[in-house]
């Protein structure tokens, strides 16, 4: 922030460029959370600092699933309720969540941490395939659920995972593509609407 | 307040990149004002009426508002999908390459119509064969491609006449130097002690078929070795002219080694 016309305190300065660092958080942002953080009371200021510094200390991807977790194996991996034979194949960790709020998966998971994007020079090596790969070897499992976003990098992730799996003749589907609830057809495009059409299901009204 | 001024174009959806909570940031190609970037609001949500339309390698007509500093899409509706590329994971590779391509070498706002109807005409032709790409038939694709696409941003490489005394080359061996952008006979060659590659008769024969054949013309690359020396060509020309690896490079090779000892 050299470019104020005149210095910033330090710790002021400090705090902007490190909150600037965060994905989505632009200058403006970065400078009104620091001096919202100025006038926060100490100890809530305090609790977000040990709260940032837990989540580095405390938190380790699981050698299983690679989620994130506060112990290893994580607590989905070692649930004895959960169904072993299902493993369920998403990008981040995040994925995780959203499919653990809607209560209808009841199987295990496997966190690849990203999506392959040649574009990016994010190939199939610098995700957690190999592991998923090797994890299916020495388990029995009955079903790999792709869950990759329904995107370009997340559909050429399924068919490239797809492909590597085959010799291991487990069986392996995708999350339906279809149309989102609350959508309106007229807007969709078509190759929602072919798929929609290619997963339609026989209606018990 | 001044109302945003809007205007409609048809696009290439080159990629596309998370940005801010739910919003996307495009790299387009246009029709009519080339490469554009722009935001697509909302698209990372489920029930975005965008999200589909502005997928990577889609085609679309678009209505955009001008921003302050990104113009933003308003509008969006599919022209052609190219369905069939995302059932291939070949064919996809190589329809990434080349809008990675397109991307790295075109510069923002700057038209170039002709660079548009190249890239939208061989994602139709890779599409139109996804599942049946044989290897002679797709090397001859992508070395058009990338040799057209030279042609229309100004970098064609002058194949017939040496680029050091203008004389013919014709002989039996020649050379390929980058900085020059063209060969060069084995009269010239010891002007350049470093940085040449050389080019067999064979191949200097098929890069000049292939700068000048008709889209549906194209010869066929049948011989491996002469494959593999035409695509090292023209692979360090464009890394010369980029000065930069082109990404996706990688993938696509990855995909030909992993499919050669099992399957062939």
């Amino acid at each position: 922030m050299s470019t104020e016309p005149f210095s910033l305190a330090k710790p002021l300065a400090r705090l902007i460029e490190e909150l600037h660092r965060l994905p989505g958080v632009g200058p403006k942002t970065a400078q009104r959370l620091t001096y919202y953080i100025v006038r926060m009371p100490s100890e809530d200021a305090r609790a977000l600092a040990e709260a940032i510094i837990a989540v580095k200390e405390k938190t380790t991807t699981c050698s299983a699933c690679f989620n994130v977790t506060d112990g290893d194996p994580c607590a989905i991996c070692v649930d004895s309720r959960r169904e072993g034979s299902q493993i369920c194949v998403v990008e981040d960790p995040l994925d995780v969540l959203a499919l653990e709020r809607s209560g209808a998966y009841k199987g295990l998971y496997h966190v690849l941490h990203g999506a392959i994007s040649p574009v990016n020079g994010i190939g199939p090596d610098r995700l957690k395939i190999k592991e998923l790969v090797r994890r299916l070897e020495g388990a029995s499992v009955e079903e790999v659920v792709l869950a990759t976003n329904p995107t370009l990098e997340g559909e050429a992730t399924a068919m490239y995972i797809y492909r590597l799996l085959q010799p291991l003749r487990v069986k392996v589907t995708r999350l339906a593509r279809g149309l989102p609830v609350g959508s309106d057809l007229e807007y969709t495009d078509e190759i929602t609407l072919t798929r929609a059409l290619e997963g339609r299901q026989e209606f018990h009204g | 307040m001044a109302r945003p001024r809007t205007y409609k174009t048809e696009a290439l959806v080159l990629k596309g990149s998370p940005f801010g909570e739910a919003d996307r940031l495009l790299t387009l190609y246009t029709l009519d004002r080339g490469k554009l970037r722009a935001v697509a609001k909302g698209v990372r949500r489920a029930t975005s009426k965008l999200a589909g339309h502005l997928e990577p390698l889609t085609c679309s007509l678009l209505l955009l508002a001008e921003g302050r500093n990104l113009d933003v899409v308003a509008q969006a509706e599919t022209k052609e999908s190219f369905k069939a590329l995302r059932d291939s994971l070949e064919a996809l590779a190589r329809a990434m390459y080349m809008a990675e391509l397109v991307d790295a070498f075109a510069p923002e706002e700057v038209p170039n119509p002709g660079l548009y109807r190249l890239l939208l005409a061989n994602l139709r032709w890779l599409s139109a064969r996804a599942i049946a790409l044989d290897e002679s038939l797709e090397a001859a694709l992508l070395r058009r491609f990338e040799l057209r696409l030279l042609d229309l941003l100004g970098y064609r490489p002058e194949l017939h006449r040496c680029v050091e005394c203008s004389g013919p080359v014709t002989s039996a061996a020649s050379f390929f130097n980058p900085r020059a952008g063209g060969v060069i006979c084995v009269a010239c060659r010891s002007r350049w002690s470093a940085g040449l590659l050389t080019v067999s008769p064979n191949a200097l024969r098929l890069l000049r078929s292939l700068q000048s054949a008709e889209p549906r013309a194209s010869p066929l690359i049948t011989s491996a070795s002469l494959r593999e020396e035409v695509e090292g060509l023209l692979r360090h020309y464009i890394r010369y002219l980029l000065e930069r690896d082109v990404h996706s490079i990688d993938f696509m090779d990855l995909l030909k080694r992993e499919a050669s000892p099992v399957e062939a």
